[in-house]
């Protein structure tokens, strides 16, 4: 039976379906424009000296940005050192303990808190560090970054913990583990190779972070390890070669965007393995 | 993934020892404690940024009250006004670009990829949505002012000026402004309303799907009357998280909305958001007054992001929390 509609459906099947392809497409173009263009402006002006010299004055050639680098990765590891037990912690409680009405209360929070602007979790790094210490500081920096870590850890922290076999668990209670080894040296070993995971992609947002540095961490154009004085990172390095009027700064931008990009590819590919190995976690 | 929640979500009751084992007891009670405490340190991180916004934005809310502060049009630091109306302005206007140019192309996207796309391929569009979600916003920014901007300047705008009978796109064709800062705002939220809609369609009990395919329906037809319906609250939450993610966008917004506080009803005139006015003035500011009217601008993205998210997170859990409860 042909229904007089029936070619003009499959044609609407077929134009829907087209559509979609093409929106992939469109979301396709732009990802493959940053990557490459990075890549072709960044890769001429990175070398040794770009990854270990410090920042060239204008008009001067050579140098680097090395004590950028040096400074992301200290900000970031003094954020870990906050955020990640925190993070960690609240996601097991969530899993463990959540399911009362505080538990939901945290929950909630949480996920809506994975939400605020880093530009305003920026400002709360200043007024609880950079305003006491009457100085701009890495510390501040870490502080700002670790506030941004801890909501979106202890999500996904909880539901990594919550595809830990139940049997598990009850095993270890049976044979007389105390509660909290059972949780520390069972359950978590077992969500090992996905917390690590989690951890990693977190570090990686953590480091592209911009906003909440430039008046926490603000710069520095020397090398610095201090976690109380300003602190150079990549990221805000970017931002002032990209909006400076010089071409040479500005070539710098890519490639500190493409010593960026790479950092943050070692850190999600090293994720995307852990993830993958032996079969443990899932 | 849902079956697997049910098996292990409901709590394992904690013993509380015996009487007898007090080791184990001081043990569990020591780690129950840990773990509580960091429980309340998310609570406290919200009071905490709610709390610290507000008290560095008192001296600039106090001095001309939070109406007048909202609908002050004049952003002076050197003379020690402070209006936050023409970023608001930008604000508003840069999100509704990137709503109406991402919510199409994410949700497209995302019935691609759950109801079209061959299931070899779908990893590899993930993968996409993924690595889209993590270039820094900073190196967006960097390939917009040099990449996006002289191709609005060149080729769309131009083109856009045809239309010049509508206020939208009058004026010199400058590529930084809001148009740019729309587009830009846009490219980056489309994975988050891409990913959130991929979760909601993917809790469409495919019972709907076959049912429709059942009797007739075609591929495209299946996913209007069935999926969609079914996930459209969710789809909505989506979206309406992009849009709180595009109102927050620092980086990339300061680096190609050409940071002027005008309020223009031209795209292509430049304009200045509520985060990049803080990023470009906060660590110059050295009054207290110029301080807490940055915070004050933080303070009103703090809580229009914070209504933003709750609705969302409650629109979406609707759609995904149905799904769970129906299939435990």
């Amino acid at each position: 039976m042909t229904t007089p509609g029936r070619r003009w459906r499959a044609f609407k099947n077929g134009f829907a379906i087209t559509l979609c392809g093409v929106a992939v497409l469109v979301a396709l173009a732009p990802l493959l424009s940053v990557l490459w263009l990075v890549v072709k402006n960044g890769a001429p002006a990175l070398g040794l000296d770009f990854l270990t010299k410090l920042p060239a004055p204008v008009g001067e050639s050579g140098g680097g940005v090395g004590n950028a680098i040096l400074g992301t990765l200290a900000i970031v590891s003094l954020a870990c050192a906050i955020g990640l037990p925190i993070g960690i912690g609240a996601g097991v409680f969530l899993a463990e303990r959540g399911d009362g009405k505080f538990g939901g209360a945290v929950r909630f929070t949480a996920e809506v808190l994975s939400g605020v602007p880093s530009i305003v979790v920026g400002i709360v790094a200043y007024g609880l560090v950079v305003l006491p210490m009457k100085r701009f500081s890495a510390l501040a920096g870490a502080v700002a970054l670790a506030l941004l870590m801890v909501p979106p850890l202890a999500r996904s922290t909880e539901e990594l913990v919550r595809l830990v076999p139940r049997a598990l668990r009850e095993g270890a209670l049976a044979l007389g583990v105390p509660a909290w080894k059972t949780s520390l040296f069972i359950v978590l070993r077992t969500a090992r190779p996905g917390l690590i995971t989690a951890a990693l992609l977190a570090i990686g947002r953590a480091a592209g972070e911009t906003a909440p540095l430039l008046f926490t961490a603000l710069n520095n154009q020397y090398w610095n390890v201090r976690p109380d004085q300003p602190t150079a990172s990549l990221t805000v390095q970017i931002f002032n070669y990209a909006i400076s009027p010089y071409e040479e700064w500005r070539q710098k931008a890519w490639a500190c965007a493409l010593t960026l990009l790479l950092l943050i590819g070692f850190l999600s590919l090293g994720a995307r393995f852990l993830a993958r190995s032996p079969g443990e976690a899932r | 993934m849902a079956a697997a929640n049910s098996s292990t979500s409901e709590s394992i009751p904690v013993t509380p020892a015996a009487p007898g084992g007090r080791r184990a007891f001081s043990g569990d009670r020591v780690y129950a404690g840990a773990l509580a405490a960091a429980g309340i340190a998310i609570l406290l991180v919200a009071l905490l940024i709610a709390a610290t916004t507000a008290n560095t934005a008192r001296p600039a809310l106090a001095r001309a009250g939070l109406w007048g502060f909202i609908t002050g049009r004049d952003w002076n630091p050197v003379e020690d006004i402070y209006g936050a109306l023409p970023f608001i302005w930008g604000t508003l206007v840069t999100s509704v670009v990137a709503i109406v140019l991402a919510v199409p192309v994410a949700v497209a996207f995302a019935i691609f990829l759950v109801e079209f796309a061959p299931s070899r391929s779908r990893s590899l569009l993930r993968f996409v949505m993924e690595l889209l979600a993590s270039i820094p916003s900073v190196v967006y920014g960097l390939w917009g002012l040099f990449v996006l901007v002289p191709l609005l300047r060149e080729h769309v705008e131009p083109a856009l000026g045809r239309f010049s009978f509508l206020p939208l796109f009058r004026g010199a064709p400058l590529g930084v402004g809001t148009l740019a800062a729309g587009v830009l705002l846009a490219i980056m939220i489309l994975p988050t309303i891409a990913s959130v809609s991929v979760e909601v369609l993917r809790t469409v009990p495919s019972t709907l799907r076959e049912g429709a395919l059942a009797l007739g329906a075609t591929r495209w037809e299946a996913v209007r009357i069935a999926a969609l319906p079914y996930g459209r609250a969710g789809i909505f939450g989506a979206a309406l998280l992009g849009l709180g993610r595009a109102l927050g966008e620092t980086m990339a917004a300061t680096m190609v909305i050409g940071n002027s506080p005008e309020i223009s009803a031209s795209l292509f005139a430049p304009g200045y958001s509520l985060p990049s006015i803080i990023a470009n003035e906060f660590s110059e500011a050295t009054s207290a007054l110029h301080i807490g009217a940055l915070a004050a601008l933080g303070l009103i993205l703090f809580v229009v992001a914070l209504i933003l998210n709750i609705a969302a997170r409650l629109l979406v859990r609707a759609v995904v929390g149905k799904f769970e409860r129906s299939s435990s």
